[in-house]
């Protein structure tokens, strides 16, 4: 079961997604990409229905990019995600509507704040400090409540990150988790080691 | 008298407009939208033409629509190219049209399951036979009109994309379609699975169909990127054949062919029963 984290610092957000791609019982492949980056400050991280995160979070992107090319002003996080959750709730009353639970991680450049949507596949919207997704969201949402503070610094932020795919390597039951960790902060948007 | 007038005038009123139309987009010149718009289909003027296809079949109906059917197919990438291997068993048929026809229908043992996309293009099928035959066909076209507009060859890439937007389109509606697409471009040897959910990847190593698991067993454990091409390609044949014994769905002979840089070529098609007595007079040889 797919596993999406993201966690909010002081002046960064951290996001991990699981890399596994998995075809009912069997793994297809290990390094699959789970995150698009919508803006050089904003980043999508995508599970659910196989096909539709890839589509959904592609299509968003497109409209981002193309939103600061033609403005030369990149859209905030804020503005990021309610475009997004309006996609989404647009397309949830058709006939085929997209089922992917969404993270957006962003940095606002303008208010020097990092922040952290999440929004799941019945497009409803929260703007929060910490938040999951999947199986991987039922061990560790108490672990982040438990440890989480507004104003951790990155190490502490890979620290959480670490204890929390260390909470699924001992007590999710199916595929040991294979992690890749992105940092969202003032200078863009990295890879971490976890 | 009135209606007769009438009716010339809306025709030569009517024409002279088309004309004017014609005439535009004449001028307009090539429609990109136009050429890269989907085929489309009849489907079923409802809500959910799944629900619609499932109120109007039942298993017992004569009409019913039966999409599934067995396969192991199988392709990996090492030094020398790509090896694609298949096994040739079509079970059940894609389509039973009449009562008398769903008793005799018969095991195919001879169904060609790489599509030939173009001579740099391989496509595996699993899944529904017409919708593999068909998308792939359908990207074939895609592809040389591709070549012809930007005189170069399509990337596997873009190709595999092509592909998985097509199918994406008609989601749930019952698509029935696991494949691997293969091939050469400028960057090298190529390998995708693409399937009608819409998940595309790129890999190093992928098997579909009800055999694959079987198939991995064999492959994964045989696998080495610097395997030698006759190694490869026995491995290739091997897995599949182990496949074909494990898997009732599967079965037939193992068609195997190689990706190189000049294009693919087809290396022989092998029937299992024959391979299997050849195995099995051979020693299994050290656990490596």
């Amino acid at each position: 079961m797919e596993t999406l984290f993201g966690i909010t610092g002081k002046d960064f957000v951290i996001t991990a997604y699981d890399s596994k791609a998995v075809a009912s019982i069997t793994l297809m492949k290990i390094g699959e990409n789970k995150s698009r980056e919508l803006n050089p400050h904003t980043l999508m991280l995508f599970s659910g229905e196989p096909g539709d995160g890839v589509h959904f979070s592609e299509y968003i992107e497109r409209n981002i990019k193309l939103y600061g090319i033609r403005n030369g002003i990149e859209l905030s996080p804020r503005a990021v995600a309610s475009f997004a959750r309006r996609e989404l709730a647009d397309s949830l009353r058709s006939r085929k509507p997209y089922s992917v639970n969404l993270l957006i991680a962003g940095f606002d450049v303008k208010t020097n704040k990092p922040s952290l949507y999440w929004l799941d596949h019945l497009a409803s919207l929260a703007d929060v400090p910490f938040a999951a997704h999947g199986y991987g969201a039922y061990y560790c949402l108490s672990l982040l409540d438990r440890y989480h503070r507004e104003d951790i610094t990155e190490e502490e932020g890979i620290k959480l990150l670490q204890k929390c795919v260390g909470e699924l390597r001992t007590r999710m039951i199916l595929n040991m988790p294979d992690f890749v960790a992105k940092i969202v902060n003032k200078d863009g948007i990295r890879l971490v080691q976890l | 008298m009135d209606t007769l007038v009438s009716k010339y005038a809306n025709s030569a009123s009517s024409a002279s407009f088309d004309d004017a139309d014609n005439l535009g987009q004449n001028m307009a010149g090539w429609d990109a939208a136009s050429q890269f718009a989907l085929p489309a289909f009849d489907i079923p003027m409802v809500a959910n033409p799944v629900d619609f296809l499932r109120a109007h079949t039942d298993a017992s109906a004569e009409n019913r629509i039966r999409i599934q059917h067995g396969t192991t197919t199988l392709a990996f990438k090492f030094q020398g190219g790509i090896i694609v291997a298949v096994d040739s068993r079509a079970s059940g048929g894609s389509y039973i049209g009449t009562v008398s026809l769903s008793i005799s229908f018969t095991t195919s043992q001879t169904v060609k399951k790489v599509i030939e996309i173009n001579p740099y293009l391989l496509g595996t099928m699993a899944g529904g036979a017409a919708d593999c035959q068909y998308w792939e066909r359908e990207l074939g076209r895609r592809c040389r009109l591709y070549e012809l507009r930007n005189k170069e060859r399509i990337s596997v890439a873009a190709a595999s994309k092509i592909l998985s937007n097509m199918v994406y389109d008609y989601k749930g509606m019952g698509l029935s379609m696991g494949t691997m697409i293969t091939g050469w471009d400028k960057s090298g040897p190529q390998l995708f699975y693409v399937d009608s959910d819409g998940t595309r990847m790129r890999g190093e190593r992928f098997s579909v169909g009800s055999g694959s698991t079987f198939a991995y067993g064999v492959l994964d454990t045989g696998y080495d990127f610097n395997l030698s091409i006759p190694d490869a390609l026995e491995l290739g044949r091997r897995a599949i054949y182990h496949a074909t014994h494990r898997d009732a769905y599967s079965g037939g002979s193992v068609n195997v062919f190689h990706v190189k840089e000049t294009g693919w070529v087809f290396h022989g098609n092998f029937d299992v029963n024959d391979l299997h007595w050849e195995y099995q007079a051979q020693p299994k040889g050290p656990i490596v």
